[in-house]
C-alpha cells in the first residue's frame, strides 16, 4: 500500500495504467465478444471427409446437401457445436421417427463427430464448439448460476433437474449429464424444443456459472434419504399413501391380533 | 340369576364368615390411593372420572385403528412443530444467505427460506425433525382420510353420530388449509407457486377477488405480509381449531360409544371388548411408539420437500413438476383439467370461472355434500334408529357403490394434478392425458358405481349361498342307489350370524296421494322424490336367510337346490 502510494505520481504510472487498461479490455474484449462463427480447426481434408460420413449416415433425413428434407431439418447455419451436441449425445442419427430425438447410446468418434461438424459448418456460418475454458464450469458463479437456472431453464428441466413434460409427448430431459460441454452447446444451439440462448441473451459468462451451478449441486450431494427421482410431491404422496399407510396398518392389524 | 349362581353367591359368603369387618377409610380417594395420587385426589377428586374412563369398553378391530394413526400423527406434528419455531424466522425481508450449503452461497433470499435452510443444514437433528414433521403431516391427511372412509363405508356416520361426522369433516378440511399454510412457509420456490396460486384462486372469485386478495397479501403480491401472516396461522390459530374440534371428536365417541361390527353377542345396545386399562392403554400407547418409530424411519430414509433443490423463490422463476403437497392434488387436478374457454365478461368485468370452480368452490361443495350426507340418506331411507351396529360395505351396496363413486371422482382430480409427471415417466403426451382424464371424470365414477355395486350384490349372494348350503367340501359321495353328489359342510353359528345378521333393505311405498276423503296430500310431491331415490337405494337388494329358509335348506339336503337367491328388483330402479 505504501509503495503504491509513493509511486502513483511517477510519470510512467499513467502510461503504466493506460497499457494495463488495455490489455484488461482487450482480453477481455476477446473473451466476451461474439465470436466469428465458424469452425476453428476445419481442414479441407476433414470437410470431406465428413462429407462422405454425412452422405452414409445422415442424408436420409437431411438431404444429400444438407438442406432438409420432409423428414429432417435443413443444417445450413446450425454450426458445428449443434452437430457436436446431437451426435455426442447419441440423439443423432435418430433411431426412429418420434416427436423428439430422445438421448441414445453414442456409436460414432469423437473424430467422425467433429469430421460431420466440420462438413456442416462449412455449409453456412453458425456456432462453433465452444472452449474448455468456457465449459469447465471453473469459472462460473455458482449461486449466480443458481439464479440464471431458476429464471430461464427449471420451468423445463426442474429444479432439481429432474426434466419436465412439455406439449404432445415431447419433454424436457433431466440433466444428469454433467458435461460442461453438451450443457453449453444445448443452451448456444437450442436443439429440439428448447430455446437458443445465444451469447447476446446469455453471455458466455452466464452460461459458465449455469454449468457451476450444475457441477456445484452434483458435487454438493443430495441429503435427507432417497431422493424419489427429485419429483417432488407427487412420489411423496404415493409412499405416503402405499408405504406409509400400509405399513400402520399392518401395526395396527397385528395389534389388533394380539390378544387382551 | 340361576339357582345355581345363587349357590354359588352363598357359598361364597361363607369362605368370608370370619373376615374382620373393614373400617370405613378416611376419604374414598385415600382407600385405594396412597400417596401423592391420593393427594390430588383428595383436592381435585379426579379417580372417579379416571376409573370410568379406565374401565370403558371399547371394541377391537384394526379399522377402528386408523384415527389413532392420525391422532399420533397429529401429535408428531405438534412435537417437532416446537423444534422447528426455535429456528424459523417468519420474515420476508431480504438476507444474502451465509450458511453450509454451497450452491446457495451469498444468494439473496428472504429470512424464511435462509432460515429453513439453517435448520436443513446448520440445526443438529433439524434436517431429520423437518422431514419427520413433513411426512407427519402427511400421513395426518392420509389416516384421517383412510379412517373417514372407513366411517363412511360401515355406515358408522348415522343417528346418533352425524354431529360427529360433521365435525371430522370441518377437521379434515380444516387440516388441508393447515397442511397448505405449512407447506407455503419455507418460502422455496415450490411453496413461493404455491401462494402465487393460492393468490390467483383469490382474485377468481366473483366481485370480491381483488378486495380478498388485498386483504389477505396486505397488498399486492407477494408482499412481505403473507409469511409472517401465514406462519400465524399455521402455528396458533389452526392448530387450537384443531385440537379442540378434535377433543370435541373424540369426547363424543367416548359419550356415544364406539360402534361395533355385528357378531355373535354383539347387540345394538351393548360394546363388546375390552376396558381400556389396562388393554387399551397397552395397544394405545404401543401403536403411539410404532407410529412415532415409523414416522422417525421414513424421515431419516426418504427425502421430502428438498428446498435447497428448489431455490429461493423468485416470481419471475417456477419449476417444471410444480405440485402441492397430495391433499391439495384434487384441486390442482381439477384446476388442470378444466378448459380455459370458460371465462367471461360480464358489463366489463372478468368472471374466471375457469379457475373459481376448480379451485375455490371445489372444496367447500365438496365437504358441503359429505356432511350432509348423513342427512340425505337418513331421510331416503326413512331411517330415524340409532344404529351402534355397523355395516358391512356389502350389505348397503348403493351407500358402498356411492361411495366408491365419489372416492374415484377425487382420485381422478387427484392423479390429473400429477399429469406431467405421468408424461414424462410413462412417456405419454400431457395432451392426451388431460384429455383422458377430462372424459374419465365424468365417465369412470358412473362406471365405478355400477360396478361396485354388482360386485356388493355378488358378495351378498355367495354369502346367501353359504349360509344355506354350506362350505363346499370337495368330497364326493356315493350313496347307496349309486347317487353321486359334493358333501357340504354347514357353517357354525358364529360364522353364520355373520352373514345374515343384518336388515333386510326394501324401498318405501308410495303413500297414496290423496287421503280416505279425497284430500290431496301436501307432501305428495316430496314423497314422489323420496320413494324414487329410495328405490334408487334398495331397489336391488339381497335379502338375508331367514330361519325358515335355513331349515328349508337342510330339510331339502345336499342334492337340492330349492331355495332362491332373496333377490328383488322392483320396477323402476337401475
Amino acid at each position: 500500500m505504501n509503495a503504491l502510494a509513493r509511486h502513483r505520481r511517477h510519470p510512467a504510472a499513467i502510461a503504466l495504467l493506460l497499457l494495463l487498461g488495455l490489455i484488461v479490455t482487450g482480453t477481455a474484449y476477446s473473451a466476451l465478444a461474439p465470436k466469428a462463427a465458424t469452425a476453428a480447426v476445419a481442414t479441407a481434408d476433414q470437410v470431406t471427409e465428413g462429407h462422405q460420413l454425412f452422405l452414409t449416415n445422415c442424408a436420409t433425413c437431411h438431404g444429400t446437401g444438407a438442406l432438409g428434407t420432409d423428414k429432417g431439418p435443413n443444417l445450413a447455419g446450425v454450426g458445428a457445436a449443434a452437430v457436436d451436441f446431437q451426435m455426442n449425445t447419441g440423439r443423432m442419427p435418430m433411431a426412429g421417427p418420434g416427436v423428439q430425438a430422445p438421448r441414445n447410446v453414442v456409436t460414432y468418434t469423437q473424430e467422425q463427430i467433429s469430421a460431420i461438424a466440420a462438413y456442416v459448418a462449412s455449409l453456412a456460418p453458425g456456432p462453433a464448439v465452444p472452449d474448455a475454458a468456457l465449459t469447465s464450469g471453473e469459472n462460473g458463479n455458482a449461486g449466480t448460476g443458481g439464479m440464471i437456472f431458476r429464471t430461464n431453464c427449471s420451468m423445463c428441466h426442474n429444479s432439481a433437474f429432474a426434466g419436465g413434460a412439455l406439449t404432445r409427448g415431447k419433454y424436457a430431459p433431466k440433466l444428469h449429464e454433467m458435461d460442461g460441454k453438451i450443457i453449453y452447446e444445448a443452451m448456444l444451439t437450442g436443439p429440439q424444443s428448447m430455446p437458443v440462448f445465444n451469447d447476446t441473451n446469455l453471455s458466455p459468462q452466464a452460461k459458465a456459472d449455469v454449468i457451476a451451478y450444475l457441477k456445484s449441486m452434483h458435487e454438493e450431494g443430495n441429503p435427507g434419504g432417497m431422493a424419489l427421482g427429485s419429483l417432488g410431491p407427487v412420489p411423496e404422496g404415493l409412499v405416503a399413501w402405499i408405504f406409509g399407510l400400509g405399513l400402520l396398518i399392518g401395526g395396527a392389524y397385528w395389534l389388533g391380533q394380539k390378544g387382551a | 340369576m340361576s339357582s345355581e349362581a345363587m349357590d354359588n353367591a352363598r357359598a361364597a359368603d361363607r369362605l368370608r364368615e370370619g373376615d374382620r369387618a373393614r373400617q370405613a377409610p378416611p376419604s374414598a380417594g385415600a382407600k385405594k390411593l396412597g400417596g401423592m395420587v391420593g393427594w390430588v385426589d383428595d383436592r381435585l377428586g379426579p379417580a372417579k372420572g379416571v376409573n370410568y374412563l379406565m374401565k370403558k369398553v371399547f371394541p377391537d378391530h384394526w379399522s377402528f385403528m386408523l384415527g389413532e394413526i392420525a391422532m399420533y400423527s397429529m401429535i408428531i406434528c405438534l412435537l417437532t412443530g416446537v423444534f422447528l419455531t426455535f429456528w424459523f424466522v417468519p420474515s420476508a425481508s431480504h438476507v444474502p444467505y451465509d450458511g453450509s450449503y454451497l450452491p446457495l452461497k451469498g444468494v439473496h433470499m428472504s429470512e424464511a427460506y435462509a432460515s429453513s435452510l439453517n435448520i436443513s443444514f446448520d440445526i443438529k437433528g433439524g434436517l431429520l425433525i423437518r422431514q419427520m414433521h413433513h411426512w407427519a403431516a402427511l400421513m395426518f391427511i392420509v389416516a384421517l382420510s383412510a379412517h373417514m372412509l372407513r366411517v363412511f363405508f360401515t355406515g358408522a356416520f348415522r343417528k346418533p353420530r352425524e354431529l360427529n361426522w360433521i365435525i371430522g369433516c370441518v377437521l379434515s378440511m380444516l387440516a388441508l388449509v393447515e397442511g397448505f399454510a405449512g407447506y407455503s412457509l419455507p418460502d422455496d420456490l415450490l411453496s413461493g407457486t404455491g401462494i402465487r396460486a393460492a393468490q390467483g384462486f383469490m382474485l377468481s372469485a366473483p366481485v370480491i377477488g381483488s378486495y380478498l386478495a388485498y386483504i389477505v397479501f396486505g397488498g399486492d403480491f407477494p408482499g412481505e405480509a403473507i409469511i409472517p401472516r401465514l406462519y400465524g396461522v399455521h402455528v396458533l390459530l389452526l392448530p387450537a381449531l384443531l385440537i379442540g374440534l378434535f377433543t370435541a371428536h373424540i369426547v363424543m365417541v367416548a359419550v356415544q360409544k364406539h360402534t361395533q361390527y355385528p357378531g355373535p353377542g354383539r347387540t345394538n345396545e351393548n360394546v363388546v371388548g375390552f376396558p381400556v386399562m389396562p388393554v387399551y392403554a397397552a395397544k394405545a400407547g404401543g401403536f403411539f411408539f410404532i407410529v412415532f418409530g415409523f414416522t422417525a424411519l421414513l424421515a431419516s430414509l426418504v427425502q421430502i420437500n428438498s428446498i435447497w433443490v428448489y431455490g429461493p423463490y423468485d416470481p419471475s422463476a417456477v419449476t417444471a413438476g410444480s405440485q402441492p403437497d397430495w391433499y391439495m392434488g384434487f384441486a390442482d387436478g381439477a384446476l388442470r383439467l378444466f378448459p380455459g374457454w370458460f371465462e367471461f365478461t360480464v358489463f366489463g368485468y372478468t368472471l374466471s370461472l375457469n379457475v373459481a370452480i376448480g379451485a375455490l368452490m371445489l372444496i367447500p361443495v365438496m365437504y358441503g355434500i359429505m356432511a350432509a350426507y348423513p342427512f340425505i340418506e337418513a331421510w331416503v331411507t326413512g331411517d330415524k334408529r340409532e344404529h351402534h351396529l355397523l355395516d358391512r360395505p356389502r350389505n348397503q351396496p348403493t351407500r358402498t357403490a356411492l361411495g366408491v363413486a365419489a372416492l374415484t371422482f377425487y382420485g381422478v382430480l387427484m392423479f390429473a394434478a400429477g399429469n406431467d409427471i405421468m408424461a414424462i415417466k410413462l412417456h405419454m403426451s400431457i395432451n392426451d392425458i388431460t384429455y383422458f382424464f377430462r372424459v374419465a371424470v365424468f365417465v369412470l365414477p358412473v362406471i365405478a358405481f355400477w360396478v361396485t355395486r354388482r360386485i356388493a350384490l355378488s358378495l351378498q349372494r355367495a354369502d346367501r349361498n353359504l349360509v344355506l348350503h354350506g362350505r363346499e367340501t370337495g368330497r364326493i359321495v356315493r350313496t347307496g342307489e349309486g347317487r353321486f353328489f359334493e358333501a357340504h359342510e354347514p357353517l357354525d353359528e358364529f360364522s353364520r350370524w355373520k352373514l345374515v345378521g343384518f336388515e333386510r333393505q326394501a324401498p318405501l311405498e308410495l303413500t297414496a296421494g290423496t287421503d280416505a276423503h279425497g284430500v290431496a296430500n301436501q307432501s305428495a310431491k316430496h314423497a314422489k322424490l323420496r320413494q324414487r331415490l329410495s328405490r334408487f337405494y334398495f331397489g336391488h337388494h339381497v335379502d338375508p336367510v331367514t330361519p325358515t329358509e335355513l331349515a328349508a335348506a337342510h330339510h331339502d339336503g345336499p342334492a337340492h337346490e330349492a331355495i332362491g337367491a332373496g333377490e328383488g328388483a322392483h320396477a323402476g330402479a337401475h
